[in-house]
């Protein structure tokens, strides 16, 4: 089902949610994150391996009472400034937190993707996370007798991702990096794709990963959806925007009239 | 900097001394899952170097990727395009890490303890009210286990060595001997802790860092001083010898284009 961003958002989007929006370093989709902005939903428990700029935009407006996350920094660049204030400070709200590994998060997805309760890795021990994460215990291996680390399924109320293409009958195309995007979307209650465009047909292209159209629940046509990060085949990382943000979201003052002036009050996103 | 050959005397940082030298201690028969940071630089530097048949693994999927500038992120457009391969994040940690198909984990720390367990969680007494809050893990918990050894990377002073860290995000050697194989990790553990004063490397008696190798014009006293426990200086203390010239203007012109930004 092909609708507009604002559609879709208020369609399937809901206060109390728990939303994934994924896409690791590439295709992450901050035009959808800036319309949940827009639509001033709260509550939201936001669930990202890593949350990135798009995160500190949300957590910064007050839209997530919880995070559950695996690294939280501007990569390459230092801090979360939103993120940090809002954990050390509880401004704008408390944030309650979850934190992991990237190696359990991304098992906490392929189960949720799997219909399965748990997933199990070789993960988090001698690590002090393990006594402060929730849905992480160590079980013995039936087997082997090996004491391994289970975590549980994630299973988002919805997931939204961008991705390059979609053909007419929905089904969607994203290549390059495709990160937990896949795990994320089929864990999910309701899945919104955003796509750079709609096209006749599909070419093959490097890791090309292909979502069927029956477990997406809408579709939406955002050229340049996933800016500042990429979409590779259409528009770099735009580096200079993540090192800027650093000064941008240092101080609630200035995060703030970014945010009035960018998000708010901008025509960002597709207008149709 | 730019008359580099012509300068009598070649000058270089404590930053560049400490980025050649990880660099150096990778070879062309290594796979290395790379940390971003200084990390990355010192191993695309030596994949320039002496190492052009390197394997470079990053966290994003992308298996033996062949930068030719610094990315700024792990997952970079520069580092999909350039790799024989990208797989996805349930793959690159399940398939290629966990089962033990790496040999060196590239890492940073913020603070580092004696038997070579890091901290990249938060600064302060309490999980729940940190005092600063740090990134956190990202794939450092399951590179420090799973890699066969670990490289560990990072400035040294008494900010970052300390004999108890605030929290141990990435386990090194645990409390000491013994503890890697009471956590069920498969991989060795910390090889070597390269910093700006030198390098320290297990004993294999204690698993305790001592400093083995010391870069030219630091003195034992600075070595001392900058660490947070009582370091021990190994009876056979190497110098390490002093970047080349090829070695600081490769590295020089891999941080320009970042450097002209800042």
């Amino acid at each position: 089902m092909i609708l507009t961003l604002s559609e879709a958002i208020s369609e399937f989007v809901h206060n109390g949610d728990s939303v994934a929006m994924e896409g690791f370093t590439h295709l992450i989709p901050f035009t959808a994150g800036d319309e949940i902005i827009r639509q001033g939903l709260r509550d939201l428990t936001l669930i990202r391996m890593t949350p990135d700029l798009i995160y500190d935009r949300l957590i910064g407006a007050g839209c997530a009472s919880k995070l559950i996350f695996s690294w939280g920094g501007n990569p390459g660049v230092g801090s979360l400034h939103r993120f940090r204030d809002a954990i050390q400070n509880s401004w704008p709200r408390p944030l309650e937190i979850e934190e992991h590994t990237h190696a359990g998060f991304a098992n906490r997805y392929l189960a949720g993707a799997s219909g399965l309760p748990f997933a199990i890795l070789r993960g988090y021990q001698g690590s002090d996370l393990l006594e402060h994460t929730q849905n992480v215990k160590l079980i013995e291996c039936p087997f082997t007798g090996e004491r391994l680390a289970a975590v549980r399924a994630i299973n988002p109320d919805v997931t939204i991702i961008h991705a390059q293409q979609a053909d007419r009958e929905g089904n969607v195309l994203l290549w390059g990096i495709t990160g937990i995007q896949k795990e994320a979307a089929l864990a999910a209650k309701r899945v919104i794709v955003t796509v750079e465009e709609i096209v006749d047909s599909f070419e093959p292209k490097m890791n090309s990963t292909i979502i069927p159209a029956f477990v997406i629940s809408a579709i939406c046509v955002s050229p340049g959806g996933s800016r500042p990060s990429y979409a590779l085949d259409y528009y770099e990382r735009d580096n200079d925007a993540y090192i800027a943000w650093n000064t941008i979201s240092k101080e609630r003052d200035t995060f703030t009239e970014w945010l009035q002036r960018e998000v708010l009050m901008g025509q960002k996103g597709p207008v149709s | 900097m730019s008359n580099l050959l012509e300068s009598k005397e070649v000058l270089w940082s404590a930053d560049e001394m400490m980025t050649v030298s990880a660099a150096r201690s990778l070879t062309n028969s290594d796979t290395c899952f790379v940390g971003i940071g200084i990390p990355s630089t010192a191993a695309i530097l030596a994949k320039a170097t002496h190492a052009p048949r390197l394997t470079l693994i990053y966290e994003s999927g992308t298996i033996d990727t062949n930068p030719t500038r610094l990315p700024l992120s792990i997952g970079d457009g520069e580092l999909a395009q350039t790799a024989l391969t990208v797989v996805s994040l349930p793959e690159i940690f399940n398939y290629w890490l966990q089962a033990g198909r790496i040999k060196i984990g590239f890492l940073g720390a913020a603070q580092i303890d004696k038997f070579g367990n890091i901290n990249t969680t938060i600064i302060g007494s309490s999980y729940d009210n940190p005092k600063v809050r740090l990134p956190g893990a990202g794939g450092a918990t399951e590179i420090a286990g799973a890699c066969v050894n670990t490289t560990i990377i990072c400035r040294q002073s008494t900010r970052t060595f300390l004999e108890k860290i605030d929290f141990i995000t990435s386990c090194g050697f645990g409390s000491g001997p013994g503890s890697r194989h009471a956590f069920g990790l498969t991989g060795n553990g910390p090889k070597n802790v390269i910093t700006d004063i030198g390098i320290l490397e297990p004993d294999p008696e204690t698993c305790e860092l001592v400093l083995t190798q010391i870069h030219e014009n630091v003195t034992r006293e600075q070595a001392v001083e900058s660490t947070g426990w009582n370091l021990k200086i190994s009876d056979n203390l190497k110098v390490t010898q002093p970047p080349t010239i090829q070695e600081l203007q490769i590295l020089r012109a891999l941080n320009a284009p970042a450097e002209s930004k800042q």
